[in-house]
Order: C-alpha cells, then sequence, then structure tokens
C-alpha cells in the first residue's frame, strides 16, 4: 500500500486507507505470492505441545486455584458460582482467648473443592473473594479419564498456587496499581492503605523537576506521572493526545524508516504521554 | 489397444526392448503407470500440507512415520478405509457409488502417455496432447454424477458450478495448447518435447503458459478458483454426501489431476524430460521432468495460499470476456509466425 507523504497525518487519520497509486497491473498480486514465499522461509511459531511445554503469558487463566489459608469460609465464590460448581463444608469452633474472657467462634475449613466438569471459568469466584484466596493459575494439565474425578479438591487446588507467576512489567505509560499509589501517597494511614478505596493524598505530583512539589516526600523518582493533584488515586482521566509531538515522532520513526502502522502507535503513545504531562503541569 | 502398443514398440519403449512378451508387457506397463499415478498424487498432498503450513507459520504433521509426518497421508489412507460408508436415503446408489471411479479413473489413464525419457514413457500416441486433454474432461462427468445422485442441493449446486467452469476454461487451456501444437508440428507428447531442444516453449509462448496454468486451476477446481467445493457457500458442493473411500477417491483424483496437469504443462512449455541448456546433460530426464513436475505443484499449492476465492461470475466473465479471446489472439499471432518464419 502506497501512501502519499503529503497526506494528512493525525491520530483520527491515522487508520484511514490512502488511495493507493496504480503500480503496473497485477504487481498485487506478485506481491501476495512474496508475502506467502516469506512466511514459508521464516521460521514456524508452532510449539508442539507435549514434547515441548508452551509459553503461556504470566496471567494465564488455566484454573482456579485456592490458598486455604485466606479462606474465611464465607460462602461468597459457592454462592455467586453460576453453575454451582463450588463445594464447601465447615464446622465451627470456639477458640479461648490467651488472656481469659469470651470465647471466639471461628469457622474451620474442612472441605473445599471445584467440580471442574461443571466450571465454565466465568472468573465471578475470583472476583467476588474478600480476602484473595482464589486464584488463576496457568495450570491446565488436569485432565482425568472419569468425569468424577474432575471434582478437584482443596489440597490440589493448593498446589497450584504455587504455580501463579509473579506479574509481568507494566507497559510504558501504564497506570500503576491502586495499592501501590496509596502505599506511596504521604498521609496513607496504615488504617487507609490496605483496600484502597480511600482517595490518596493530593499531592501524588509528578518528577520533582517540572514542580516544586508542596511536600517534597511525594516527589519521589518512582512517583507515579499520571496521578494528577486533587484526584482520587487509580481513576483514569483522557486526554487528547497532542498533535505537534505527534507530528514530530511520526516523522522521525518514519526517517528512521520504521512500518507506518508501528510509527504512528509509538507516535500516539508519546502524543499522550505529553499532554499527560502537560495536563499535570 | 494393441495396435497403439504395437506402434509403441516401434518407437522403441524400453520396456518394449527389454521383454519379448506382448502380456508381460502390458503387466508391467499397467503396474508401473498405476503405481505413479497412485502414489505421485500422495507425494503432492504431503509436499500441499507442509508447504501451507509453513507458509502461515505452522509445522503441518509431525508425528506421523516419527520423521516430520511423512507418512500421514498412509495414515489418513487407513482412516479413511476404516470409516463407514454412508449413502444417503434418497440418492441413486449406482449411480453414486460409480462417480468417485469415474472422477479418477481418467487421471489414471493419463499418465500412459506422459514421458519421462524418450524411452520412458507406457504409450507414445500420435494424438497424445489430445488424448490426454479430451481424457480429463471426463472427470468433471464423475463430478456431476456425484452432485446429481447425492440428491442434496449443495452438491448440485457444487456439481454445476464445476460443470460451468470446465466449460468456460477447457476452451482457452485447449487453445493454449493448440498454439504450442502448431508450433511443434505434432501432437504426440515425445514428439512435443523433442521439439524443445533448442529452447523451451514458454520462451515463445509465455502467454499461452500464463493461461494454460490458469485454467488448469480452474480445472482442477483448484484455489482461487474452487467455487465448486466454496465451503462457506455450499459446504463441499459435489462431495458432500461422502464418506471413507468414496470420499478418499475424489480427493486422490484432485491430487492426481495436480499431478497429471503440471505434467502436462511441462512437456508443452517446460521441455518436458529435456534439462536446461547447457547443464541438461547432468542429470538423466526422469529427474528433470519430476522436478518440474513437482516445481509446478508447488507453484499450484502457493498459489492456494496466496489467493482468495473468486466469485462465480467473476469467473466465468474472466474465462469467457480475457483468456479465450487472448488465446484465439495467440493462435492467430502464432499461425503468422509459423508461415512468415
Amino acid at each position: 500500500m502506497a501512501i502519499d507523504t503529503e497526506q494528512e497525518v493525525g491520530p483520527g487519520a491515522a487508520r484511514t486507507p490512502a488511495p493507493s497509486k496504480r503500480g503496473l497491473p497485477g504487481i498485487g498480486l506478485l506481491k501476495g505470492l512474496g508475502i506467502t514465499l516469506k512466511h514459508l522461509l521464516s521460521r514456524s511459531i508452532t510449539q508442539q505441545y507435549p514434547d515441548e511445554k508452551p509459553n503461556l503469558p504470566a496471567r494465564t487463566r488455566g484454573v482456579i486455584a485456592l490458598k486455604e489459608a485466606n479462606c474465611t469460609v464465607c460462602y461468597m465464590c459457592s454462592r455467586e458460582c453460576p453453575d454451582w460448581c463450588i463445594y464447601i463444608d465447615a464446622h465451627k469452633e470456639t477458640h479461648e482467648p490467651a488472656g481469659g474472657g469470651r470465647g471466639r467462634s471461628v469457622k474451620v475449613l474442612d472441605r473445599f473443592a471445584i467440580d471442574y466438569a461443571l466450571c465454565m471459568y466465568c472468573g465471578i469466584c475470583v472476583e467476588v473473594c474478600p480476602f484473595d484466596a482464589l486464584f488463576w493459575s496457568p495450570e491446565f494439565e488436569y485432565a482425568e479419564y472419569d468425569i468424577l474425578e474432575m471434582t478437584h479438591e482443596k489440597e490440589r487446588l493448593e498446589e497450584w498456587t504455587y504455580l501463579v507467576k509473579p506479574p509481568p512489567e507494566l507497559e510504558v505509560g501504564a497506570e500503576p496499581p491502586e495499592e501501590e499509589v496509596v502505599a506511596k501517597a504521604p498521609d496513607a494511614t496504615p488504617a487507609q492503605a490496605p483496600r484502597a478505596q480511600a482517595p490518596a493524598g493530593p499531592e501524588a505530583g509528578t518528577q520533582a523537576a517540572a514542580q516544586p512539589a508542596p511536600q517534597p516526600a511525594a516527589a519521589t523518582a518512582g512517583a507515579p506521572e499520571e496521578t494528577a493533584p486533587a484526584r482520587p488515586a487509580g481513576e483514569r482521566h483522557e486526554v487528547e493526545p497532542e498533535q505537534e509531538t505527534f507530528d514530530r515522532v511520526l516523522q522521525d520513526e518514519l526517517g528512521k524508516g520504521t512500518d507506518r502502522r508501528v510509527a504512528e502507535g509509538r507516535a500516539k503513545a508519546a502524543a499522550i504521554r505529553a499532554a499527560r504531562k502537560k495536563a499535570e503541569g | 489397444m494393441i495396435a497403439a502398443l504395437l506402434a509403441a514398440s516401434e518407437t522403441g519403449n524400453f520396456i518394449n526392448d527389454l521383454f519379448d512378451s506382448f502380456w508381460l508387457v502390458l503387466a508391467l506397463k499397467v503396474a508401473m503407470v498405476l503405481g505413479l499415478a497412485l502414489t505421485a498424487p500422495l507425494a503432492v498432498g504431503y509436499m500441499e500440507h507442509k508447504v501451507l503450513a509453513h507458509m502461515q507459520h505452522r509445522l503441518g504433521p509431525m508425528y506421523a512415520g516419527r520423521f516430520h509426518g511423512w507418512a500421514q497421508l498412509i495414515a489418513d489412507g487407513v482412516k479413511f478405509i476404516q470409516k463407514e460408508d454412508v449413502i444417503p436415503k434418497a440418492a441413486d446408489p449406482w449411480v453414486f457409488t460409480l462417480a468417485p471411479a469415474v472422477a479418477l479413473v481418467p487421471y489414471i489413464a493419463l499418465f500412459l502417455v506422459i514421458p519421462f525419457d524418450n524411452t520412458i514413457f507406457a504409450e507414445n500416441l500420435d494424438v497424445g496432447i489430445f488424448y490426454t486433454l479430451a481424457i480429463t474432461a471426463i472427470s468433471v462427468i464423475g463430478v456431476l454424477m456425484a452432485g446429481w445422485a447425492s440428491a442434496n442441493k449443495f452438491s448440485l449446486i457444487g456439481a454445476l458450478r464445476a460443470a460451468a467452469q470446465l466449460i468456460a476454461y477447457e476452451l482457452p487451456m485447449i487453445l493454449a495448447a493448440v498454439a504450442v501444437v502448431m508450433q511443434a508440428g505434432t501432437l504426440s507428447m515425445v514428439g512435443i518435447t523433442e521439439a524443445q531442444h533448442s529452447h523451451w516453449y514458454v520462451l515463445t509462448q509465455p502467454v499461452a503458459f500464463g493461461v494454460f496454468l490458469i485454467a488448469s486451476l480452474a480445472e482442477l477446481t483448484r484455489p482461487p478458483f474452487d467455487m465448486p467445493v466454496a465451503d462457506s457457500e455450499i459446504i463441499f458442493g459435489a462431495y458432500t454426501e461422502y464418506t471413507g473411500l468414496k470420499f478418499a477417491f475424489f480427493l486422490l483424483s484432485e491430487y492426481a489431476g495436480i499431478v497429471a496437469f503440471s505434467a502436462i504443462a511441462a512437456v508443452l512449455f517446460l521441455g518436458g524430460y529435456l534439462g536446461p541448456p547447457f547443464i541438461g546433460g547432468l542429470l538423466p530426464g526422469p529427474i528433470w521432468m519430476s522436478a518440474k513436475v513437482g516445481a509446478l505443484a508447488f507453484f499450484i499449492v502457493w498459489l492456494r495460499a496466496t489467493y482468495p476465492r473468486l466469485r462465480e461470475d467473476q469467473l466465468q466473465r474472466f474465462s469467457w470476456v480475457v483468456l479465450i479471446p487472448l488465446m484465439l489472439l495467440n493462435i492467430m499471432v502464432t499461425a503468422t509466425l509459423k508461415v512468415l518464419v
């Protein structure tokens, strides 16, 4: 696809196909043959699964795992489960406090099982679990020869938590996790910190050089640049990409010989980063 | 048949020279032609599996036969034999059963006249190229029979598409071959090959070569001209109701067709068993012929991986409006030059 250099550039114009110059008749057919030939000669990306373990992303949703220590037997997962595939049995015990006084009731988990013959992997149980006892695990090799054996007990579910990988690196320019924002806010008290429901400190500013921070402690080098003043932490705010930055980066990238599609993507990312920086002063 | 065999013995076929017994020679020839017609398509089919896969960044079959899945098509054949042979209740059982054979046998018979060297062939018919082009047209009758006998509207539409496609593309194909025949001055496959000692006809007839290839694709109902089996529209065309061994016969006839048309194109335009100038003597004729057939078969698979399917009306228009006038013009030019030069 040939594109005129005078063509209007910008985030809106990026995806409209340019009127292509007409080359020799049938040149497109030959180009198509060239592409398939190129692919024929390049390495294939197949992972030969039983011989070779697949290279899965860290957050693969293979199976639901249980971290038993976190479970308080609140039954929320089993009640929310759309097809009733979670089985929970528990009993109550009374623990006498060490210093004397009234005995405290605690629920003790006897059985936690998920019937994977019924589970449809909707992940609602993982979502509702208030104490992060349920996880997505990348394990996927738990097929059985008998459908009755598809009900896996808590010991097996616990093993799968060991396979959960650390989270992948965030993309450039991505907003940090809200827990991190709250933890880094200067006036984050222990009461506020764990669940991150409270608004973060208003002064979670950008780089120290950009602006003298009212409270210098907030402007650490690692502080998130997207957190605008007087905004609740973690809330997204949309900005319009900056046109000048877009044009400049696009020209740079095209000058370097980058593919146009890639160049437009990089230019747009740079434009949004610049616009965010400006919006925050 | 006997007369043709006797004629062949006079032209010096190597089997005829080796053995005196007529029946022994006949049995040997039948065995060799059958062996070639049943194994070469498997090789092409395996090549298609692998080439198509790698063009899509896949590996293709890797397990059957341990080494890169070389035995995949043998395994497929065993699977087809085991399958239940279903004949629909409303189908015409005789026609339904006969159709795969009618589709396959012409392509096997076509291998009779393909020369692999100036002495290695089963028959050297004086009307060789006429015979090949005539007999390939019979195959579509098998498809038509299959479509009609299946009592299924998708099958019928597919069969009629195949027939319409054959009528539209048989003409430019024959006209392309006619130009070569005029230049060579003979209809014999060996004769046409021998006439290309100084230069291959792809140099003098490049347009006819291109049109012949396009028309072969259409005759074979290969992509991008596979409307008769367009799965997104009519399931699998005339073969929709077929299972097991009968279905395998249709598949075999498709791949035998690829080999057959590649061989005809190699003989007509690429000098058949003759090697290229200067290095032609390095390798024997059968190897050159096989290499050319393999290259053309690869090209046919390559097109399948590259182009999407055309629409039915586009296909018909392309033949009647572009290819046939072009080939008539080509014949006129060839005839004029033949007289003048």
